[in-house]
């Protein structure tokens, strides 16, 4: 494979390793009984995981659009299945993403989670494994094994240890998505017979399908990454996983999950089926701008705060999507950076809840006004958190949006100018909200609460500063976009060509 | 003349040791004390244990190169040793669940391992008999010895209930295949595979009694794979067996069918391979349809699993329709990997007690995570496999069928199979659901009260090789793959 570069790196083996070290950290905890051990072994397992994905961005070649990292190793013969690796600069920023998160779930469900603390970060550990293999994953079958594998993890996730209706929003979580990703497979299995008798994602993007092939798998694609994004109308499953999910459920779920579904369109949907793409875009635009819309409205009426922020993510993926489909490098660059964004803001906003649930035992904003008196600390990182996920100049979502709206500008005005829209009402919803939660009156249960100890902030605090550092600036999370972005749109033009 | 020689009997070999291991049994049983019985099941081991090497011994030279025996009734390929090695690894598996669940329900006798014995020569039989009438033979000699064991239970009124229904539609089922094959005797003038088919190709096509012969067979293998409209005995009778003989039943007696069934239409009625075709993607659909849809109002696990089976028999018949070496490869996939999920959830199933009887229904397992968290932790592997989630080997087996579909241009199926694939999910993942999302005395009043975990060191021993099985199949599968595909028939 021309399109896969081994780095010669000291560390030959790096994404396999980064695959494989969440389940060596879980057999390593069968050797310890009692639950700190375990604790402890889960967070050192994910610390490590998080400092050896540091080299991929320090050894990434920013230059080349090819698969870093690689690894090619035959896994099945008949039909030839290898197990491929590697990265390029679209997952090369889902994988670090899914690497820092990790282990700040860890540290979030420390005291959070009260039963069966092994099993929990067992699940953490395995879902990290799939997640990662997800973003790596070279070959359309390992691709949906990782894919699916994911959801026995999340599944339990949400059903063990969520809150009181978790098993209906468990199993739907996992019906709608497995409904989804079904189609999905058979789509790869058709593209198997149609692009040449092989698996290989980047073989399958150099080849070309009739008009007709294109459409069917368009929209075998668009239901599986859809559901997963979630885009209206696919979204039902999203507030009640959310509401029912644990804190370290919730970041995963809203910061990682959600992205494999606008990974699967800018990775798969663009350069495997570009006419289709480019023909049904007006339908996947239109689908965002109304998730923009809708979310907004949605989070607008929430009571209760992951509700609110769980609608508010179906609004900001609706930029990831609307960025996609207007095939163009800002928008591309723009929903990208919006996926990484929309990670590190909706993950601290649900670490926050995270935080108050376990002092108040409430969601309620109701049941959560007047933060800023008794806990400053906790209501400045709220503050932060919600100007960023409005995207006020100087934060993360700023540079993301804005990219996003100018991409839409140059494809359509009209778009772009709803879109915008989408900004006001996000920050409607989200000032409202800390004005209740963090200006009002403080009642007498909330008045008493204590602040944020050291661990608390020690989760909060590197989210902050990436909000700060890609507000202000962004170009070292750019630069290694623009090659693999720019080679999306060098493998659409083998098509019909772009409007 | 003589009339068997030396190489006939080396042909059949591993069925003589199993047959003769069985009879052993049966004539040792009143010799022996009753505290030394238990030597009688590790004799039954040790004949499958010599049967599984000596087949695995034959299998070595035979790859392309089929042998046949006794005048060409009989045939040695690669094909059938495939089968045969699976059916050993089944019914060794079985006799070790057995062994502890017969022992709860008082019903560890030596006859059961003497039947199992029985049971397998037949089917070993089966998928390695060249001519029709040979097939018939191993086909009742399997479902006889099946019959007693569904009953085995004598004393209570649902075991009996189960086996009189079983023998009486059982007959009615190996009557109608009779008829197909003395129909195919009387067009072609012959038994044999190979005879039937050259038959066939001197035919006129569209012949209305072939036609008729190929329909009855169906009928016939269809009735013995659990395949809709012909599998309105399984839950009566997957429910009211031993659990040990339900699992028997489920995985050894239904891979033999497919066997003997993909041999006979491939081999003998290869030439109406349209049309049989046609029939069997109505059957398969159909099968698919009911056995994921009634499965899921189910509340006794047995049910719910007998329902599972037939809809698994509708993905195994996806790879019989698509009728090439990759649809032939997938089948035998399909089965093996089907064999160990299977058993294991069976096996789970033997070790839940409330009171004194099994616990079977699906709210015995409630809480079962708290209780025994090793046995929650199979079933749970076992429930993601049989629904088909990566990183197991019920994934590999779909996806090789869904495969099979699509390289046969029937890209439709494969999307239907994999809709109903997804509704199956509903009713493994409730198992899941109570056993991890309840807790143990939720549903204190009902049955799912006072539910005992009993594990002997032979269950563990299946539910490991089960467990491995899975994962390994899920994550390594390509040993099996091609040793699935190389054993395939050759394509006519």
């Amino acid at each position: 494979m021309p399109d896969v570069i081994l780095n010669t790196t000291a560390l030959p083996h790096l994404l396999t390793l980064l695959i494989a070290l969440p389940l060596i950290g879980v057999a390593v905890m069968a050797f310890f009984k009692d639950e700190a051990s375990v604790k402890h072994v889960a967070f050192w397992t994910a610390g490590l995981e998080f400092v050896l994905s540091l080299p991929l961005y320090f050894w990434f070649d920013p230059s080349r659009h090819q698969m870093q990292f690689g690894e090619v190793v035959p896994w099945i013969t008949t039909p030839s299945i290898s197990y491929a690796v590697g990265i390029d600069g679209i997952s090369l920023w889902l994988v670090l993403l899914t690497t820092l998160l990790t282990p700040i779930c860890v540290v979030c469900s420390w005291t959070a989670i009260t039963s069966r603390m092994r099993e929990f970060m067992i699940t953490l550990l395995v879902m990290e494994t799939a997640l990662v293999g997800v973003f790596c994953a070279l070959n359309f079958v390992l691709f949906y094994v990782f894919w699916e594998a994911m959801l026995i993890p999340m599944y339990l996730l949400i059903g063990v240890w969520g809150g009181p209706n978790r098993i209906y929003a468990a199993i739907k979580f996992f019906l709608y998505t497995l409904a989804g990703s079904l189609l999905l497979l058979v789509a790869i299995i058709v593209l198997y017979f149609q692009g040449g008798h092989t698996f290989d994602i980047l073989a399958l993007s150099r080849a070309h399908y009739s008009d007709h092939m294109q459409a069917w798998l368009f929209w075998a694609f668009f239901v599986a990454f859809a559901v997963k994004v979630p885009m209206f109308p696919f979204h039902t499953w999203l507030p009640d996983a959310h509401v029912e999910a644990p804190t370290a459920g919730s970041v995963i779920l809203a910061s990682i999950l959600l992205k494999m579904g606008a990974y699967g369109f800018l990775r798969f949907s663009l350069p495997m089926l570009p006419d289709a793409s480019v023909r049904f875009a007006p339908v996947v635009l239109a689908l965002s701008v109304i998730a923009i819309l809708y979310g907004a409205y949605m989070a607008l009426a929430q009571s209760d705060l992951k509700k609110l922020i769980a609608y508010s993510s179906v609004s900001h993926m609706g930029f990831v999507t609307l960025g996609i489909f207007v095939f163009n490098t800002q928008g591309a660059e723009g929903a990208l950076l919006q996926m990484l964004n929309h990670g590190i803001t909706t993950g601290g906003l649900f670490l926050c809840v995270g935080l108050i649930y376990e002092r108040t035992h409430s969601r309620l904003i109701a049941d959560n006004g007047g933060l800023s008196k008794p806990m400053p600390r906790y209501a400045a990182c709220l503050v932060i958190f919600a100007l960023s996920s409005l995207g006020l100049p100087g934060t993360n979502n700023f540079i993301s949006e804005f990219l996003v709206l100018v991409g839409s500008f140059i494809y359509n005005k009209a778009i772009a100018a709803v879109a915008t829209l989408g900004i006001i009402l996000a920050a409607v919803y989200l000032l409202w909200m800390v004005q209740r939660v963090a200006f009002g009156v403080p009642s007498e249960k909330t008045a008493r609460l204590p602040d944020l100890n050291w661990c608390e902030m020690a989760t909060l605090v590197p989210l902050i500063i990436l909000i700060f550092w890609i507000g202000v600036f962004p170009n070292p999370f750019l630069t290694p976009m623009h090659a693999s972005i720019e080679h999306v749109f060098v493998l659409m033009d083998r098509g019909s060509g772009l409007p | 003349m003589t009339f068997v020689s030396t190489a006939d009997l080396l042909a059949i070999l591993p069925e003589l040791l199993v047959m003769t291991a069985g009879c052993l049994v049966l004539v040792l049983d009143p010799l022996t004390p009753k505290d030394r019985k238990d030597w009688l099941t590790y004799l039954s081991l040790a004949a499958l244990a010599a049967a599984f090497v000596v087949s695995y011994m034959l299998m070595g030279p035979l790859t392309g190169f089929p042998r046949r025996a006794f005048s060409g009734l009989y045939v040695l390929d690669a094909y059938g040793i495939f089968w045969k090695l699976l059916l050993i690894v089944a019914s060794a598996l079985v006799i070790l669940m057995a062994k502890a669940y017969l022992k709860l329900e008082e019903i560890d006798l030596p006859e059961f391992y003497a039947f199992i014995l029985l049971s397998l020569s037949g089917m070993m039989v089966m998928v390695s008999g060249a001519d029709l009438l040979v097939i018939y033979l191993g086909l009742e000699l399997m479902s006889l010895s099946l019959y007693v064991m569904a009953g085995f239970k004598r004393y209570e009124l649902r075991p009996l209930e189960a086996a009189a229904k079983y023998f009486i539609l059982g007959s009615f089922s190996s009557g109608i295949l009779l008829y197909g094959i003395s129909l195919l005797f009387g067009r072609t003038g012959s038994t044999t595979l190979a005879g039937v088919r050259e038959g066939i190709a001197a035919l006129p096509s569209g012949d209305p009694i072939l036609l008729l012969a190929m329909s009855l067979l169906i009928v016939g293998f269809g009735f013995k794979v659990a395949a809709v409209p012909f599998h309105m005995w399984t839950p009566d009778v997957y429910e009211g067996s031993p659990t040990s003989v339900t699992a028997y039943m489920a995985v050894a007696s239904k891979a033999a069918s497919f066997a003997a069934f993909m041999r006979v239409f491939m081999e003998a009625l290869g030439g109406l391979k349209e049309e049989w075709r046609m029939l069997l993607v109505a059957v398969c659909v159909a099968t698919m349809i009911l056995g994921n849809v009634v499965a899921i109002v189910q509340t006794n696990i047995k049910r719910m699993l007998a329902y599972s089976s037939i809809a698994h028999a509708g993905y195994a018949l996806i790879g019989v329709v698509a009728a090439d070496a990759f649809g032939m490869a997938s089948v035998m996939l399909y089965l093996a990997i089907y064999a160990f999920m299977n058993l294991g959830a069976f096996t789970v199933v033997t070790m839940l007690r409330r009171g004194g009887v099994e616990g079977d229904e699906i709210d015995d397992f409630t809480g079962l995570a708290k209780r025994n968290k090793w046995a929650a932790l199979v079933m749970l592997l076992f429930m993601f496999s049989l629904a088909g989630i990566p990183p197991t080997g019920g994934f590999i087996a779909k996806f090789y069928v869904f495969m099979a579909a699509v390289g046969a241009h029937m890209p439709a199926l494969a999307v239907l199979a994999v809709v109903f694939a997804a509704v199956s999910a509903y009713f493994y993942l409730r198992v899941v659901m109570v056993m991890y999302m309840r807790e143990p005395g939720e549903t204190a009043g009902t049955p799912g009260y006072n539910v005992r975990v009993v594990a002997s060191p032979a269950t563990i021993v299946v539910l490991l090789v089960a467990a491995i099985g899975v994962i390994v199949l899920g994550v390594f599968p390509d040993q099996l793959v091609k040793a699935a595909q190389s054993a395939i028939l050759p394509l006519r």
